[in-house]
């Protein structure tokens, strides 16, 4: 088999781009779960961001006032959950399964008249003199602005987790509320900051499919990243650097199980399709393998409703 | 209004009144994707609103759009039929058990299904020799591609995708010997992110061309974005790719649906299978873009006019299989139930085909 034919460089540059939009999504998601809160509605985010995005940036001309609609409806959407979940104490996964239905029905209302139209184009950030560097110019310097961000806000959600006040207290609510709440610290208002924060993110991750990955709006087109968006959280064990090599990986493989069969190789079509989602599995169950280590990591009110009377 | 109005249909219809009563002519439509993905369900679509039209208020349709092909298809044709449709088209492949299983509970009901093989007394197959736009696109594709090497974005390893390789290769292979096929398998009919993933894949391995057989059009997009060409897919997508669109394969389905619907207004419709191709306008060619060269537009048009004509089968031997034995003899030309079950790529197709 000649692998020469595989450009570790462009398949690099193709697995970013695959995998940003999981990658912002799942940041938020993190946030959120960290908080004790879990928002199955990720894919209904991701979408009404995508549409958002899109519309936002066909009717303006500009993909940053669109990319910033996407975060704002993502979170206005994300809120409706938070209200629910965290004022009327409704059941946080079925009120997420419900979010992803109502988004997936409310993008295709929205978005019917935004079919076939081509969105202005994201620029790309081309550090001068790096991005022509061989092998890391390509690989480091010659991405869209979105990449660089995405491994910005990763960067800036570990550091506020870690090593801020306001992150310790974050952490301290989803790990156990009522001791929290006991400290004085409004339980509510910080899980809501934390859910619009993530259906934020989510949004941003849907503009930059519709905007950068495909540029273009069509019906469903998350097909499914919401959902590995979930899974990564949980592959990532709620850290925030190996969020990047959970999204990574799965981009990873699935830019170059493509890649492959067009190369020819001579292993079936159908065994390479399926290996992104293989090789998550493989990895969740060796994490879960440990279950002790596995409840270690997962913050311990994750899913518990809270009511201060209780 | 519309409540009562289901409620008496699906009361007559329990009562054992059926089709006989008064009411207009229901029709319900069930897609794999949404309406607006400009390919695939996109022209069903369009052939829903051409029976709006040519019927006006003795026809009412409906649709149910991005019905997963399996249990959820026979639940959506279940409820259709309890709310009083007189004739159902399940638009996708994998709706083809659900469909036999639904019009096995309502007799009375009329059923569609696009590009199955199993039919019933009230289970009508059709489908279009889409093969036969294959081949003339394949044959822009050998001729346009400079690295030799034409990209194919497959979706299920089934004879109808099959079929469509094997045709745009051989016509591709026969103006240029030195052409070359990679074939990508998506397992999906339609998912814009892995549709675009696979064109960069295809391109990043030399493919300068690219075909399609999965709905939506960001293949197109992405040929745009990098400068290489497409086709366009089941609809024109001329939107999608203004410079990379050479040319498209169009599904026509309005009069077909058009002639259905009529037959179960005047009561003559009849189980039966319709296989048609460009000649009955069930598949059109779309418009040749300006950067074909006029003498590849006139080859390709030659095609066309001899598709028609009855004078050229796409699939003329001699033809050998992928494993070199024979399929076809010099001038024998494949019969349909071999294409209707095509499992195997043709001689010079590198690769697997996946089962």
């Amino acid at each position: 088999m000649d692998f020469s034919a595989l450009n570790p460089v462009s398949l690099m540059v193709s697995l970013m781009i695959a995998a940003t939009p999981i990658l912002l999504a799942a940041i938020g998601e993190l946030v959120v779960e960290k908080s004790g809160v879990l928002n199955l509605g990720v894919e209904g985010m991701m979408i009404i961001g995508a549409i958002a995005g899109f519309a936002i940036s066909v009717e303006t001309g500009n993909p940053w006032v669109g990319m910033l609609a996407a975060m704002v409806a993502g979170a206005v959407l994300a809120l409706i959950f938070g209200f629910m979940t965290q004022y009327l104490m409704s059941n946080q996964v079925a009120t997420g399964l419900a979010l992803t239905l109502f988004g997936l029905g409310m993008a295709a209302l929205l978005g019917q008249s935004y079919g076939g139209m081509k969105p202005p184009r994201t620029p790309r950030l081309d550090i001068p003199v790096l991005s022509d560097l061989p092998v890391v110019g390509p690989i480091l310097f010659s991405h869209d602005v979105m990449i660089y961000m995405s491994i910005a806000l990763v960067a800036g959600v570990w550091y506020f987790l870690n090593r801020t006040r306001g992150g310790l207290v974050l952490r301290a609510v989803g790990e156990n509320h009522d001791a929290a709440h006991s400290l004085g610290y409004n339980v509510v208002m910080i899980r809501l900051a934390a859910i619009a924060f993530g259906g934020a993110c989510a949004g941003l991750g849907g503009a930059y499919l519709s905007l950068v990955r495909v540029p273009q709006w069509t019906e469903g087109m998350t097909a499914g990243a919401g959902w590995i968006a979930l899974a990564i959280v949980v592959f990532a064990s709620w850290k925030p650097w190996r969020l990047i090599l959970g999204a990574y990986l799965f981009g990873g493989v699935t830019i170059l199980q493509l890649n492959l069969q067009a190369m020819g190789i001579g292993i079936s079509a159908a065994y390479l399709s399926m290996t992104p989602y293989l090789i998550t599995i493989i990895v969740m169950v060796i994490i879960s393998a440990d279950r002790r280590r596995a409840s270690m990591n997962a913050p311990a009110s994750l899913g518990r409703n809270f009511h201060a009377s209780h | 209004m519309k409540f009562t109005k289901t409620l008496a249909a699906a009361t007559a219809l329990a009562l054992g009144l059926g089709g006989a009563a008064i009411a207009q002519t229901k029709a319900g439509f069930i897609y794999v994707g949404p309406p607006t993905d400009f390919g695939w369900s996109y022209e069903h679509d369009q052939g829903r609103l051409a029976v709006e039209e040519a019927f006006g208020d003795m026809v009412e349709t409906s649709f149910v759009a991005s019905v997963p092909e399996g249990a959820d298809a026979e639940r959506v044709m279940t409820q259709m039929a309890l709310g009083g449709a007189d004739i159902i088209f399940s638009t996708s492949f994998g709706y083809m058990d659900p469909t036999l299983n639904v019009a096995a509970k309502f007799p009375n009901v009329k059923f569609e299904h696009a590009t199955g093989y199993k039919r019933a007394d009230n289970v009508s197959t059709y489908s279009a020799r889409f093969y036969e736009g294959r081949h003339v696109i394949g044959l822009i594709a050998g001729r346009m591609t400079e690295t030799n090497t034409v990209g194919y974005i497959a979706s299920f390893p089934i004879p109808e995708v099959v079929r469509g390789i094997n045709a745009a290769y051989l016509a591709a292979k026969s103006v240029n010997p030195d052409v070359q096929f990679k074939v990508v398998w998506v397992y999906t009919w339609f998912d814009p992110g892995k549709e675009a993933d696979a064109a960069n894949a295809l391109i990043e391995q030399g493919a300068d061309v690219i075909m399609q057989h999965t709905d939506s059009p960001a293949a197109m997009t992405i040929a745009e974005e990098k400068g290489i060409f497409a086709f366009g897919q089941a609809s024109d997508m001329m939107q999608f790719g203004p410079n990379a669109r050479l040319s498209s394969i169009i599904d026509n389905w309005a009069p077909y649906y058009i002639a259905r619907v009529q037959a179960v207004m005047d009561g003559t419709w009849e189980s039966m299978d319709t296989w048609d191709g460009i000649k009955p306008g069930m598949v059109g060619i779309g418009e040749f873009s300006d950067k074909i060269p006029a003498d590849v537009q006139a080859e390709a048009q030659a095609a066309v006019d001899a598709i028609v004509a009855g004078t050229l089968h796409p699939f003329t031997g001699p033809i050998n299989k992928q494993d070199g034995s024979v399929w076809l003899a010099a001038g024998e030309t494949a019969d349909d139930g071999t294409l209707a079950g095509m499992n195997f790529y043709v001689e010079g197709i590198e690769g697997e085909l996946p089962n």
